[in-house]
């Protein structure tokens, strides 16, 4: 039903183009390398491949064919009825109907010979079967060459048709050859039809636009009609009966009663009579052209009786009008007629329907009454008082000056002139120096706090954020809640927590203490224990030794001086005694402080005592030595010695600890 | 002026600091430093690093849900400036952030109650087994004796001074 389609129907090939087509692309897109070496299955899967291609090609080509090509059936009868005068809808229907059922047949082939490719047993019997299926599927497409072209041919014509809309607003205009049909809608449209003085110069429909009351109206101008029956009719004359027939459109039915297009006036009469029941439901105007060549003053009395037949052989309801299209008289008001007929009927029957229910019931009008009051211009107050200021001002100024011109907002002429912007931005500097004080303009609840200056940031928030009409009762709302919570909140910290009690600070000192103490332990019997695999160069002299510090130890512990001193002969009497686990203890501490161990038991030393010097003369040499060249060295050059590179501490706490709330360590 | 918040670290932008990008979609993305930025154009999503407070929020590790967070809401409506209302929130700002902290807090302790059991009772079972190590039973046992000694003495005492 789409105009479009005509014009976006796929090319249709010729035979021969379309089989060389198909033959090249099978060539071309499948593989083509075949050996009769090859494993037999790979070698029927080649040539059923070629097979199978050829025929989607061709089912593909005649589909879109077949798709592109508007069905009678489904189009508007009027383009199915033009369709049908142009190109014969039996011919038509017939030769898609052979493309279908080539399709099928090329189908059916194709299959076939598949069939009979799964059974070939050699790749020569393979090729002769594909050879034989491509040259069937050809032939029968070269069969089909005359109804290709013919289809081509329709194409062709179908894509030039005008593009008419069987439903929108149309004025139709008809009549005689050379009545003066194309003229006219040369005038009202931008059409260009050809204007030829000989008869069927226009031979097919043409369609112009043109407007009225806003509104887009198509103008079809239809070749002459000549008066015989419906059979007797050509195929130019017939497009112009199918327009009658099929749109809904007004009818304006030229007559040339000078007769200077070569027909009487009865014989175009007789034709308005025969093609009358074509003008059914629709507006008719029975318009008179060529009234430039004054036919009017030469008709007699039969003439103008003829004339006055028309209207009544319409049974009344034509509407007879007279133009000149050479002069460009009454062309206008034939068009404007025309179009108000025809808006009237659609309007009518729009409203008879049921679509326009819809619409109706949303459609209100209104009525407003006129007011009785007296509607006087509104003028404000001020506006009264500035004129009479500037009368007054404009009289003086008349009295002292020759011209009366009174300008407004001049300072200081008058009482009431007021201070512009303009002036005080002249006082203060002129511009680009003041500033207009925007802060008298605010209106606020109350007028001193238009100069207020409010803070937007408070520690690290902004202001705005907290900005709220309803601020206080959300406020009491928090308070509720956080009495709430306030209620169970544990401030002080030391409440009990999954059965078990605070521990203090204290406690947890105590508590630290007692793990370094432990791993203390761990780590001097791990070494203990693997003393006796590596002898370490410590010395035992560094621990407890004398019974002294023991007793410092003691005392440190709180304990008093008696009390030391007679733990520490207890514990240093109880030697091969068997002890609990406290006293032990204790007896560790003592045993580390009565003898190094390496003496304690007859064990052998790796390094030798003396620091490796078994000669006590070579030990002080060495010394006097080292000493010597740390002085000479050193101190005379005044260069750095071991003693000056020092670091005293590597990592320093207060480069190398610490997090960032924001910002880099990568500088540490 | 108006202080912003980093889109990956969520941590509030001064004004002079800080790099802005604005995506095609006209999306801004404010960062506070380039680490940030760095993050965000190697496209790593903030609530999957670590050391965001997206990630915390996301993860549970700090307080996301709170009446407390609806006082402090970017507003555009603007509200006609009045003094009453203004001083109002002035006040109410610290008041607030009092009562948000103290419910920080109160996550917090709830997020590492387990962990608290877990130093009490470690800490209960080494006092109550462990003193041995740094304080010796008999230690121990001679400074309890002495302090018995000696708040007897200080009763004595006491009776002494009460009859004269």
């Amino acid at each position: 039903m789409v105009l479009v389609n005509f014009k976006t129907i796929t090319v249709v090939p010729a035979g021969d183009a379309l089989v060389d087509n198909v033959l090249s692309k099978t060539q071309r897109k499948t593989p083509t390398v075949v050996h009769k070496g090859y494993a037999i299955g790979r070698i029927r899967d080649f040539y059923m491949r070629k097979v199978k291609f050829s025929q989607q090609m061709f089912h593909d080509k005649l589909t879109h064919i077949l798709n592109d090509f508007p069905n009678l059936d489904e189009l508007h009868p009027f383009y199915a009825d033009l369709l049908n005068v142009l190109y014969d809808r039996d011919h038509y229907k017939l030769a898609l109907g052979q493309l279908a059922t080539a399709r099928s047949l090329i189908d059916g082939i194709a299959r076939d010979y598949v069939r009979l490719l799964k059974y070939a047993d050699s790749q020569y019997r393979c090729k002769c079967l594909k050879r034989a299926a491509l040259g069937r599927m050809c032939t029968l497409i070269s069969r089909h060459k005359k109804n290709l072209a013919y289809l081509e041919q329709v194409r062709q014509h179908l894509a030039r048709l005008p593009s008419i809309d069987p439903a929108t607003r149309t004025l139709l205009i008809a009549g005689f050859p050379n009545v003066g049909k194309s003229s006219f809608i040369n005038k009202i449209t931008r059409a260009d039809v050809d204007v030829q003085p000989y008869a069927f110069t226009t031979k097919s429909l043409f369609v112009g636009h043109c407007d009225y009351k806003y509104l887009r109206w198509q103008v079809i101008d239809t070749p002459g009609i000549l008066d015989h029956e419906l059979e007797a009719r050509n195929t130019i004359e017939m497009q112009s009966i199918t327009a009658l027939a099929h749109l809904r459109a007004c009818v304006l039915f030229f007559i040339d009663p000078s007769e200077q297009c070569g027909y009487s006036l009865e014989k175009q009469h007789s034709l308005f009579k025969s093609i009358m029941p074509l003008f059914a439901n629709k507006p008719v105007i029975v318009v008179a052209n060529k009234t430039d060549l004054g036919w009017e003053s030469a008709l007699d009395d039969s003439g103008r009786a003829l004339l006055e037949s028309f209207k009544a052989d319409s049974g009344g309801r034509a509407v007879l009008m007279k133009m000149s299209t050479h002069e460009e008289e009454g062309v206008s008001e034939v068009k404007n007629s025309a179009c108000e007929k025809l808006l009237e009927l659609r309007v009518e029957s729009k409203v008879r329907g049921k679509k326009v229910q819809k619409v109706l019931n949303r459609l209100h009008l209104a009525t407003p009454k006129a007011t009785s009051q007296e509607r006087t211009p509104n003028i404000p107050a001020s506006v009264l008082a500035k004129r009479a200021v500037q009368s007054q001002g404009g009289d003086d100024t008349r009295m002292g000056g020759e011209d009366g011109d009174v300008e407004m907002g001049e300072e200081g002429s008058g009482p009431g002139a007021k201070k512009l912007e303009r002036d005080l931005q002249e006082e203060n500097g002129g511009a680009g120096v003041y500033s207009m004080d925007w802060r008298k303009l605010y209106k606020l609840r109350k007028e001193e706090w238009a100069y207020d200056v409010m803070p937007e940031i408070v520690d690290g928030k902004n202001i705005s954020d907290f900005l709220d009409p309803e601020i206080e009762a959300k406020l009491r709302q928090l308070e509720l809640e956080e009495d709430a919570r306030e209620a169970v909140r544990d401030v002080t910290g030391d409440a009990e927590v999954g059965g078990y009690r605070f521990v203090t600070q204290g406690e947890k000192q105590v508590v630290q203490q007692i793990k370094d103490r432990k791993s203390l332990i761990k780590q001097e019997s791990v070494r203990e224990k693997n003393a006796h695999k590596h002898r370490s160069a410590l010395q035992r002299n560094k621990v407890l030794t004398r019974r002294s510090r023991l007793q410092e130890h003691l005392e440190g512990l709180g304990l008093e001086k008696e009390e030391a001193s007679d733990l520490v002969d207890r514990a240093a009497s109880r030697r091969g005694v068997k002890r609990t686990r406290s006293e032990s203890v204790a007896v560790s501490v003592v045993r580390s402080s009565s003898r190094p161990r390496s003496t304690s038991r007859t064990r052998s030393v790796s390094i030798a005592p003396n620091d490796g010097f078994s000669d006590p003369r070579q030990k002080a040499k060495a010394i006097e030595l080292a000493r010597k060249k740390l002085k000479t060295g050193v101190a005379k050059y005044g260069r750095k010695g071991d003693a000056d590179r020092s670091i005293p501490s590597k990592l320093p706490k207060h480069l190398f600890s610490g997090k960032r709330g924001i910002g880099k360590t990568d500088r540490r | 002026m108006r202080l912003e918040k980093c889109y990956v670290c969520s941590s509030t932008i001064y004004p002079g600091h800080g790099s802005m990008f604005v995506r095609n979609d006209a999306k801004i993305f404010r960062f506070c430093r380039s680490k940030c930025r760095r993050n965000f154009n190697l496209k790593r999503n903030p609530r999957k690093l670590r050391w965001t407070k997206a990630f915390r929020k996301a993860a549970g590790k700090e307080l996301a849900i709170d009446t407390s967070f609806a006082f402090e809401r970017r507003r555009n409506r603007a509200v006609k400036y009045d003094r009453d209302l203004v001083a109002k929130t002035l006040q109410a700002i610290p008041v607030i952030q009092k009562v948000r902290s103290e419910r920080e807090h109160d996550f917090y302790r709830t997020r590492m109650v387990e962990r608290e059991k877990e130093t009490r009772k470690d800490a209960l079972r080494e006092l109550a087994t462990g003193l041995d190590v740094i304080k010796p039973l008999i230690v121990r046992e001679k400074l309890r004796e002495r302090e018995e000694k000696e708040s007897a003495m200080e009763v004595i005492e006491e009776g002494l001074v009460d009859k004269s």
